[in-house]
């Protein structure tokens, strides 16, 4: 076992690890954080997508004593929702573009989306596209996914202006 | 999913880590990024008893210039790398290379090092380093250092001239500032890994290519750098015909997979494609 | 008749943002992989390397010593309360079909298959004492490729003695509902145009997103099985019916589902392995697969060798249709696998009046992962025929690939229409979707430039491709299914509750997981109430609340489940009604309902359903001897199948140099009848066109010589990124379904059935030049190149021309 202290959605856990134990495994069953979710075990699809320290990474593609020290987003941190609290830009546009069917890539989608507009607040379709190369989605055929972060980049804009 | 129980330490200078893989030996794997190491262990293809995480020796990241060459720390991101602005003016083909590895959550992780010393032959930061010459430095027991050239730093799949007992703590690339670049990448889908790449750095002046450093990716165990159809580009015109003629016989020996993406054949025939393709570009055109 | 101006405006039709989002985007989902239970113990599988050996010793004993193991279970283990696998579908009385244990006794017969099950306190102390789990084998050979197996050069399953399962046929001669096809062909080949092709279709996994995964809860007087399941109600019958537990003392939950394409219809081994070890246990386990796993256990699609025959005249009027089918059922006859294929034996004809058809299949057993419904499930098998054969058809006779379809399409003043497969179409406007596909598309635009491509040598060249389709969906009219020899009906189910807060509880027998149900059935509900949306909610996939029910898949829950909800609504108007009348001090005769308000003829007086269903709560004053519910319910049996269709057209470019191939456009028209939701429907329509892409370009499971699943994981089978398709070109016509209350028609499959012939004859239509006239999917770049130069030596008599000189 090994002990780590790290920063998950704004509150400072620490735990008892095995080393083997992945960051999306420490985050769903030690923490119950069950919205960050595994679709491969080849590190593909992205449905495990967080933030470490503010950037997109693939949860299951780490292990959790990596992620020691860090500071940790999830789906389930990205806006204070509980209780019907307001949405973060991103996930109010992927509401409002039907930009989910099943849901289940959506929280690494989301995750994703949300760094690709920080590194890039202008993207362009096709930018956007290449952005997202490593979230796969059976559901939407990526039309409307794209229809929200263009959604989302709109309304940074508008928030900055 | 869940990979074999191992053993974990996280040293924090490259001395320690030196010490653990010597005290560990064969039973110890190196983690950088992890973003290849992974996979391997939550399919159980392979099983470390003892992983030696490199992530906190904060002295292994990040890009400087000494002299005549751009020094990158093994640790340091894709993301970092291919963001960086001395990479992107001095040496560009490596920026270009290593914003087309696999996807972003995983350029945010992998490291530049980390893929080196991985060498998969159809992963895209070796043929850009061969290309340029790159020397790769290599920290040995008892304090010594090595520095090995890219051209014997590919052994064979998967096989470098890291020793067991050795650590890769940077890549010295020599500066080709000013040069055209481009990296051609070849796939089915974008996140695949390439089927074929060709990685093209041109010096041309006055419409013609007065150098040339071309290195191939995925067409044999190793990354191939193309030092015959280098010699017959230099002096051509920058025109597609001249360029077509001299990387004719850019598939010459060399001997690429068979796979579901295609086979050896299609390959020799990509690398040509591509090949003039990645110089034409690389020299303006 | 009083129209207040509080009146609802009509959701149906709306563009309502979906109920269902806020809890996934926020991460407060509930897929069966997030459930723990208390004591909750795990599995893990050990599976067969071999596609087919015998298992001469399983050695346990190092597992079961393991620390934190609870058991290790083997075949020998198992007895009659595990249950076997159901075939539902026979398709043939005489159809051959081994017994599918959960485990089986003493020979794998897929590389997959499971062997022993590790039990342990842990999930990762299950897969580390699964590694311990020693089996010995002697390897057989596997019968592999399908035309080798049809031929039994090599048996799949020895006792059975042979690997043909099937042969079913259809022949509209027999049928009298057409002539005879080898009298059609024989007159073409002697004064008229024969084409004949064999096309592949090739093997696909369905790849929903969230890999399966089941938890089952023995505590408590009621067994509970979560499953990430397209259907819950199937699964609680089957295992009552194969495990002797009661139906009543089953509870089935398919909570949040990640996806299923048909590929969640299953019953599974590991469903069953799960429910009997939690019996045997007492205590509540959890297994949930990892992708590779889900690669090579969990069912795949497609799988068939196509052999077309197509009687033509000169003139380009088809005058028959030979189908002569090989599908690939894998090494077990799934749930109903064997009758994927004949649910496109009716669909080959499509929207052409063709004269004379004749369609057989054989299904054939192998040693590969079984096969069964994937998103189409035999239709699109059907579209990319007879679309493909219809633009030879006009390339052979050089003309307008439109003008020869429209010489052959069932006008649409025809309608209804009978088929010559024995169908009839209700409604349908094939000219109208076409033409205004036509315009979407910019069609005249992309063939000049085309045209440009072709005369100026560009190396990459312009295809265009066209399909159109027909289905037929909304499984399905009982009797019909009855005479296919279904093992089940095809109604469905709904009840209507109104709660005494006014709120209104709807209850649905389909099984939803991404479709939007609870979004689109509340705008039913809230129109044919005249309730508010809000006020609606719909409940469904858990067989404790939805008692009733044949769950999701072929485009039903709309058509089907729909008519239910809207036939139990208008039951519970009928209700109501007296009991308004009553508390108006009316005569029944003289109420009118209309937009949530019961009135009274000639006067201001009324009151809301929901005020009326306040007074039933309370019951203090309703008519002498009348029961205190308003609630109903409502079973409904389609009489017919639901027949959408469209026109779809792709533009592709093509790398003459290297094969490359990258969409330009894609455009089509869909005639789903009336909409609910047009984000939904749009959505649907997406999602479909991505997968039936990704089967013309992309995906392939493909096995090598030994059987092994080549293509296992994400990295080789190759499911399409956003980077690698582009936006759709989507728009709607709409002739009303004649055959249910909505005049709606299915659209979960339409994208999926027509995008894939739309996307090889484009690429097609680009190469054509070179001699190409056929590439198998999916037309990788080095298909395609290989395509080119082939096509090229020929026509040049020089192999060496290549595109690179």
């Amino acid at each position: 076992m090994t002990k780590i202290e790290l920063t998950v959605d704004g509150s400072k856990v620490s735990d008892d690890v095995e080393p083997r134990m992945l960051l999306v495994q420490f985050l769903r069953e030690k923490l119950g954080k069950t919205g960050t979710l595994i679709g491969c075990d080849t590190s593909n699809c992205g449905a495990c997508t967080v933030h470490l320290d503010g950037h997109a990474v693939k949860s299951c593609n780490m292990l959790a004593v990596q992620a020691d020290g860090s500071e940790v987003t999830t789906i389930e941190g990205l806006a204070d929702t509980y209780d019907g609290g307001e949405l973060h830009p991103m996930q109010a546009a992927f509401h409002e573009c039907h930009a989910l069917q099943c849901g289940f890539c959506t929280p690494g989608m989301i995750m994703r989306s949300v760094d690709l507009l920080g590194e890039n607040p202008d993207p362009s379709e096709q930018e956007i596209r290449e952005g997202l190369e490593g979230n796969l989605c059976r559901c939407t055929g990526y039309h409307n996914i794209v229809r929200a972060v263009q959604t989302a980049a709109a309304a940074g804009k508008g928030a900055q202006a | 999913m869940i990979p074999a129980a191992f053993d974990y330490a996280a040293p924090a200078t490259v001395e320690e880590a030196l010490a653990l893989l010597a005290e560990h030996g064969d039973d110890a794997k190196i983690i950088a990024g992890g973003q290849s190491l992974l996979p391997v262990l939550r399919l159980r293809l392979n099983a470390p008893e003892f992983v030696i995480d490199l992530g906190k020796i904060d002295r292994l990241r990040g890009v400087r210039e000494d002299g005549d060459a751009l020094v990158i720390g093994a640790m340091t991101t894709h993301s970092a790398v291919a963001n960086d602005p001395l990479v992107a003016q001095h040496a560009a083909l490596i920026s270009k290379a290593v914003a087309t590895v696999a996807d972003a959550q995983v350029r945010n992780r992998g490291t530049f090092g980390g893929a080196l010393a991985h060498a998969d032959p159809a992963g895209d930061v070796g043929a850009p380093a061969l290309a340029l010459g790159a020397e790769f430095v290599i920290a040995g027991q008892g304090g010594a250092t090595r520095t090995v050239d890219a051209a014997d730093f590919f052994v064979d799949l998967f096989e470098t001239a890291i020793g067991e007992d050795e650590l890769l703590t940077e890549i010295r690339v020599p500066k080709h500032t000013g040069w055209g670049a481009h990296y051609e990448k070849f796939v089915r889908i974008a996140q695949q890994w390439s089927i074929v790449a060709v990685a093209a750095a041109v010096k041309a002046e006055g419409g013609t290519i007065s150098e040339a450093r071309v290195a191939l990716t995925n067409m044999g165990s190793t990354p191939l750098r193309a030092t015959a159809v280098e010699q017959a580009l230099q002096g051509k015109p920058a025109t597609e015909d001249a360029i077509r003629e001299a990387v004719g016989a850019v598939a010459d020996g060399t001997n690429p997979p068979t796979d579901l993406n295609g086979d050896a054949d299609y390959r020799k025939h990509l690398a040509q494609v591509l090949t003039r393709r990645a110089v034409l570009t690389a020299a303006g055109g | 008749m009083t129209v207040t101006d509080d009146r609802p405006a009509a959701e149906i039709g709306k563009d309502r943002r979906r109920k269902e989002d806020r809890r996934l985007i926020t991460g407060s989902s509930r897929y069966t992989d997030n459930i723990v239970l208390p004591g909750m113990l795990h599995l893990a599988m050990v599976r067969s390397p071999f596609a087919h050996a015998k298992i001469t010793a399983i050695d346990t004993s190092e597992a079961k010593q393991a620390s934190n193991v609870v058991a290790v279970y083997t075949a020998a283990d198992l007895d009659e309360s595990a249950g076997v696998l159901i075939n539902a579908w026979p398709i043939t009385p005489d159809q051959k079909a081994p017994v599918h244990a959960p485990l089986p006794a003493d020979r794998v017969s897929f590389a997959g298959e499971i062997v022993a099950v590790v039990v342990a306190r842990s999930a990762a102390a299950a897969r580390d004492a699964a590694e311990m789990v020693d089996v010995d084998y002697d390897e057989l050979p596997a019968a592999l490729d399908l035309k080798d197996a049809v031929a039994d050069k090599v048996l799949a399953h020895p006792d059975l003695g042979t690997n043909k399962s099937a042969l079913w046929i259809f022949d509209s001669k027999e049928a009298g509902t057409g002539g005879d096809v080898e009298e059609a062909i024989s007159a073409a080949r002697s004064d008229g145009v024969v084409i004949e092709r064999e096309f592949r279709q090739n093997r696909l996994i369905p790849a929903f997103m969230e890999p399966r995964s089941v938890v089952v809860d023995p505590t408590g007087e009621q067994l509970t099985m979560w499953s990430a399941t397209q259907v819950p109600h199937i699964v609680r019958f089957a295992l009552a019916a194969t495990t002797g537990v009661p139906e009543s003392k089953i509870r089935v939950i398919a909570p949040d589902v990640g996806g299923g394409f048909g590929g969640k219809l299953q019953v599974t081994p590991e469903e069953w392995l799960a429910w009997w070890i939690a019996r045997q246990l007492h205590k509540p386990v959890k297994f949930t697969e990892t992708r590779s796993e889900s690669m090579m256990a969990a069912h795949h699609g497609r799988d068939q060798w196509q052999k077309l025959t197509l009687a033509a005249t000169k003139e380009g009027k088809v005058t028959g249709l030979k189908v002569e089918l090989t599908a690939d059922l894998g090494s077990y006859v799934a749930i109903v696998g064997g009758g994927v294929p004949v649910l496109g034996a009716f669909m080959y004809n499509a929207i052409y009046k063709i004269p004379a058809y004749h369609f057989a299949c054989q299904t054939v057993l192998t040693n590969k992962t079984w096969t069964d419904a994937y998103r189409g499930a035999g239709r699109p098998e059907a579209t990319f025929a007879i679309e493909r054969l219809m633009s030879d058809l006009a390339d052979e006779l050089g003309m307008d690939p439109f003008e020869l379809r429209e010489k052959n399409w069932i006008k649409h003043e025809e309608f209804p229409f009978t088929t010559v497969a024995g169908l009839e179409y209700d409604s349908g406007n094939y000219e109208a979707a076409t033409a205004s596909a036509k315009e979407f598309f910019g069609y005249d635009e992309l063939r000049a430039e085309q045209a440009r491509r072709r005369d100026s040598r560009d190396p990459v060249q312009l295809g265009i491709g066209i399909s159109t389709f027909t289905e037929m969906c909304g499984l399905a009219p009982s009797r019909v299914l009855g005479s296919l020899d279904y093992g089940a009906g095809g109604w469905e189910h709904a009840s209507v509750r109104m709660l005494a807060t006014g709120k209104v509880e709807v209850v649905t027998g389909t099984s939803a997981h991404g479709q939007g149900h609870e979004t689109a059935f509340s705008q039913i509900i809230a129109d044919r109430l005249g309730v508010p949306f809000e006020d609606v909610e719909v409940l469904h996939g858990d067989t404790q609340v939805s008692v009733k029910g044949l769950d999701t898949y072929g485009s039903r829950s709309l058509v089907v489940g729909g008519e239910a909800l809207v036939r139990a609504a208008d039951k519970v108007v009928e209700k109501a009604k007296p009991v308004a009348a009553h508390l108006l001090e009316a005569s029944v005769d003289d109420i009118e309902f209309s937009a949530g308000r019961f009135g009274v003829k000639g006067t201001d007086a009324g009151l809301s359903i929901q005020e009326v269903a306040g007074a039933v709560f309370s019951a203090h004053n309703l008519p002498d001897g009348m029961e205190p519910s308003i609630d109903a319910e409502a079973t409904f049996d389609p009489i017919n199948f639901n027949y959408p269709h469209g026109t779809h057209l792709c533009a592709v470019e093509v790398d003459t140099e290297t094969g490359q191939i990258k969409m330009r456009k894609y455009t089509c028209v869909d005639d789903v009848g009336n909409i609910i939701n047009p984000l939904i429907v749009e959505g649907q329509v997406h999602g479909g066109l991505a997968q039936g892409i990704a089967q013309a370009l992309f995906e392939d499971a493909v096995f090598d010589e030994r059987g092994t699943l080549v293509s296992g994981s994400f990295v080789d089978y190759l499911v399409p990124s956003a980077a690698d398709l582009i936006s759709f070109d989507a728009h709607h016509a709409s002739t009303p379904a004649t055959t249910n209350t909505l005049g709606t028609k299915g659209v979960g499959e339409a994208g999926t059935i027509a995008s894939t012939p739309a996307v090889v004859n484009a690429v097609l239509d680009a190469v054509r030049q070179f001699g190409v006239k056929d590439i198998v999917m999916p037309c990788s770049p080095a298909r395609v190149y290989a395509a080119i130069a082939a096509g090229r030596a020929v026509d040049t008599g020089s192999a060496s021309e290549g595109a690179d000189q």
